[in-house]
């Protein structure tokens, strides 16, 4: 019973997609507002999930860090041959973490990190221009990531761990874009999972060199969520052999990957000033179709032909007072939909992020962390070709305007 | 140091409340002035017609193909450039059909299924009548408030200044303002800004789909004396069609005029052909036998000099392995003493050509037997068709006439009140020739699988008002300089499947 109100919960704690594809970047304050550097920036327990080869480096023996977001976005869409306009109206995205680190040594270091990085939640308005390719859709995967550091040499640190992915998903859309039934209401599948768990690793590797250089490299691994206990709902459909489907629910299967993505990165410290570079790259080319087979063998093959996509991150942080550090950061996100497949669930072009943040020590042991982050999407011009009637290429095409804002608040605790 | 802090806490706030400020497109569709009206006034759109304005479809008038009209669709767009509220005569249900106080006046729509009315399964999915829900729009009930939709179904062009029209068509008693009302006089006294007109299809659609058995009156400028599947006489639709130009421009109001498509264009007279007919070699020798004395006739008539070659040739049935031409009764043929019988005529027969069109609801008896005990009596073959089930090239001959004549009126009456005019038939007529491409298919004039017409052959789908309502928007835009966009038909649905037709 706990469980299931535990997985309840964590399907409220869903995200916007407001990183290329439904990557959602929102795993530290002190790191999201330095750009979401922090493959080789040993802050707070935050490294675990950054890099966690850096947990050796905390210098207390214990540390714990917990912190959200609300996540507000919004995407237009409009078509001015056909004068078609429609905005998103999607509740605002909660993303959280948590991480502990406990020193067992100088040398070792372990700790246990929770974290939401993959979400969307993206809400048209039912039965807008492309509802036959989304309505509404909601994503969310928590994960859950024990953690061992080891220092290897006097300059290298290592660590990893396994990664315990749950994901929800549901996802609604109409079947086609004229079906309907005898009342003229659209024809309308919608599908739910949740609890979906899925395995995963992560490793890293720290390089200190001097006091001041750092050099960080972390790989996670590839998760796919394999949802096979889920339930479609049909509804709308017309009484007739011809239909497709009939009213009723039914199971079905799908499978969403959660791409491996590699980050190298460096900092350079230099008195009060902290400087962070972290190169991404996310293999979203596993992304190639969100296949759903329903139980009578029917079958929605929705191609999204992703591509890998980099991600490139500067971050600075500046102590300016005892109590008070502040920190800016500016990143570029391509984008992973390519040309001819921006599907309006993550209409997504390349985006300039602008964050900024600080943190403010309330006495030796707490501290609070506080981030913003502003995403500015290139407006696109764009098609979904990958939509068939018939065996005929229906492209879906329009303009694009999306934004999101992100601002979180989190507490450092330190003994 | 306090103040230190606050600083750049207040610069993080500023900046969230900056960039919380900020706007999406910087020019968005519906935007006022993102599309132009040009020299047109939309503000109040207002249409009169038929069966076609009205939205019918699937022989009936029913809520979801209303909603979606040729001009419920055409106001859409417009409301992006100035246009105002739009209200349709509104039928309460999906069932179609009408009542009259209480009692049925008119039969539920088409849906295409699978079953039967028995509900056993058919060969192949067919019409059928629906039977999900029970109508109930009582056209005793008057429809209240303004409205801007003056499609009344079964209107012929002179209908529209009949007053006291209400009283034969419920269509119209449903929304006419007063018992003796004109169509055209509350149309006008709606007072709008831009309208369109489409009216005359039925003073030669009647007289088509009946397969031409009403009286083609020209010459006879009293409509009064006219029957229901009578062509129109030209002085009297451009009498009719003049007046109801001057009275929805009486005050100063833009519109365009749509003209009337071929009657070839429709389904209704091209799902059947001609040479429907099939036939293996054995059977077509044994029916050549059977009306050897009949050509033989025709021969010995020829010869006499009682008929053309030509009409000999014509009247010489023939059969043979493969596709045949369905044998039908020409009411044109020349009369001719049946030598047998004294007294008595030889039968009109002949065999149809690609210029006699074959009424859609003959696909339902041709091939049968018109005498169930009688193997050899097939419809088609060894019985002919009857004049209401062929629309044949004399009688196709009299629709062109009137037709050509009726679209040059219109054509004129644009041209002398600068209105725009819409060339529907020419539109239509690429529909049914080759079809129209759009985003994700082809719009033809194919019964069911072409997306443009509705069951009843005759009138479109909301896929095909679609297409209607582009061609009209096209001719304001070019006529009047505005900018009004076009909708996307393929988002448009084209026929509805249900097997709710069971009895």
């Amino acid at each position: 019973m706990n469980k299931i109100k535990l997985l309840g919960l964590l399907s409220l704690m869903s995200a916007m997609a407001y990183a290329g594809g439904y990557r959602v970047s929102t795993q530290s304050n002190k790191q999201l507002a330095m750009g979401h550097t922090g493959v080789a920036v040993v802050n707070s327990a935050d490294i675990l999930f950054f890099n966690p080869a850096g947990l050796v480096h905390l210098e207390n023996k214990f540390n714990l860090s917990v912190g959200g977001f609300g996540v507000v976005s919004q995407v237009q869409y409009q078509n001015t041959e056909f004068g078609t306009f429609s905005e998103t109206d999607s509740p605002a995205g909660t993303p959280i973490y948590l991480y502990a680190s406990y020193a067992l040594s100088d040398d070792l270091a372990v700790g246990l990190g929770i974290y939401t990085p993959y979400g969307s939640n993206v809400t048209w308005p039912t039965d807008w221009q492309g509802s036959h390719l989304v309505n509404e859709i909601e994503l969310s995967a928590i994960f859950i990531q024990p953690t061992i550091s080891y220092q290897l040499f006097d300059s290298v640190s290592i660590g990893g761990g396994p990664i315990l992915a749950i994901g929800g998903v549901s996802f609604n859309r109409n079947v086609n874009r004229t079906l309907t039934d005898e009342q003229g209401d659209r024809s309308n599948i919608a599908i739910e999972d949740s609890g979906v768990t899925g395995i995963g690793w992560t490793a890293g590797l720290m390089f200190t060199p001097t006091d001041r250089f750092t050099f960080g490299v972390n790989y996670r691994s590839l998760i796919n969520i394999d949802s096979k206990e889920g339930e479609a709902t049909f509804t709308n459909f017309p009484n007739s052999n011809l239909s497709p489907f009939r009213d009723g629910t039914s199971g079905f299967t799908a499978t969403l990957p959660l791409p491996a993505e590699l980050t190298i990165g460096a900092s350079y410290k230099w008195d009060k000033l902290l400087l962070a570079f972290d190169y991404n790259r996310a293999f979203w080319s596993e992304y190639e179709s969100l296949d759903l087979v329903f139980e009578n063998g029917v079958q929605s093959i929705n191609p999204r032909n992703y591509k890998d996509a980099n991600t490139y991150r500067f971050g600075a942080q500046y102590e300016a007072t005892e109590k008070l550090t502040i920190r800016a950061g500016y990143y570029f996100d391509e984008s992973p939909v390519q040309s001819g497949f921006f599907a309006p669930e993550t209409p997504r072009g390349d985006s300039n992020n602008y964050t900024f943040g600080l943190s403010y020590q309330l006495n030796p042991k707490f501290a609070l962390d506080a981030s913003f982050l502003y995403l500015k999407f290139n407006e696109v011009n764009e098609s979904y070709n990958g939509y068939l009637e018939g065996g005929v290429s229906a492209p879906f095409a329009g303009a694009y305007q999306s934004r999101a804002f992100v601002a979180g608040i989190g507490l450092t605790y330190s003994m | 140091m306090k103040k230190f802090n606050l600083k750049y806490i207040a610069l993080f706030i500023a900046a969230t409340a900056i960039v919380g400020c900020d706007e999406g497109f910087d020019e968005t569709v519906t935007d006022a002035g993102f599309y132009s009206s040009g020299t047109a006034d939309f503000s109040k759109y207002v249409t009169v017609g038929n069966s076609l304005t009205a939205g019918f479809a699937d022989g009936a008038l029913y809520l979801d193909a209303q909603k979606q009209s040729f001009p419920a669709i055409i106001a859409g767009q417009m409301a992006l450039a100035g246009g105002g509220t739009f209200t349709q005569p509104l039928v309460n249900d999906n069932a179609g059909g009408l009542l009259l106080s209480g009692v049925q006046i008119a039969p539920n729509r088409f849906v295409l299924s699978t079953v039967t009315t028995a509900g056993t399964l058919r060969n192949s999915p067919g019409p059928a009548v629906y039977t999900g829900e029970a109508p109930t729009t009582d056209a005793a009930i008057k429809v209240s408030g303004p409205i801007n939709n003056f499609g009344v179904p079964g209107a012929k062009s002179f209908h529209l200044n009949a007053p006291g029209y209400g009283l034969l068509n419920p269509y119209f008693g449903r929304f006419s303002s007063a018992s003796n009302a004109t169509v055209i006089g509350d149309a006008a006294a709606a007072g709008g800004t831009f309208f369109t007109l489409w009216i005359g299809n039925n003073d030669i659609l009647a007289y088509a789909t009946s397969g031409g058995v009403g009286v083609d009156r020209l010459g006879n400028t009293n409509p009064a004396t006219y029957g229901q599947n009578d062509i129109t006489d030209p002085n009297v639709f451009a009498a009719s069609y003049a007046a109801q130009v001057q009275a929805l421009t009486a005050n100063g109001a833009q519109g365009a005029l749509v003209n009337l498509p071929d009657v070839t264009s429709i389904p209704f007279f091209t799902t059947v052909p001609f040479n429907a007919i099939p036939m293996d070699g054995p059977t077509a020798a044994f029916v050549n036998n059977n009306y050897a004395q009949y050509n033989g006739a025709m021969a010995l008539y020829q010869q006499g000099g009682a008929i053309s070659a030509s009409e000999r040739a014509a009247r010489t049935i023939s059969f043979a392995a493969g596709q045949n031409a369905i044998v039908i009764l020409d009411e044109d043929l020349t009369n001719l003493p049946n030598p047998g019988a004294p007294g008595t005529f030889l039968p009109k027969l002949r065999q149809a050509t690609a210029q006699d069109l074959i009424t859609f609801p003959t696909a339902g008896i041709l091939g049968t037997l018109a005498d169930p005990s009688n193997p050899a009596s097939i419809i088609g073959v060894a019985v002919p068709l009857g004049d209401a089930n062929v629309l044949t090239s004399n009688e196709r001959a009299l629709i062109t006439a009137a037709q050509a004549s009726f679209n040059a009126t219109i054509a004129a009456l644009a041209s002398a009140n600068n209105l725009a005019f819409v060339d529907a038939r020419a539109a239509l007529g690429l529909v049914a020739n080759g079809g129209v491409a759009y985003n994700g298919g082809v719009l033809t004039s194919a019964y069911a699988s072409g997306g443009g017409f509705s069951l009843d052959g005759v009138h479109p789908t909301p896929r095909g008002y679609a297409f209607t309502a582009n061609v009209i928007i096209d001719a304001i835009n070019a006529k009047y300089g505005s900018t009004l966009p076009k909708v996307d038909i393929g988002t448009y649905r084209s026929i509805m499947i249900s097997d709710s037709v069971t009895n």
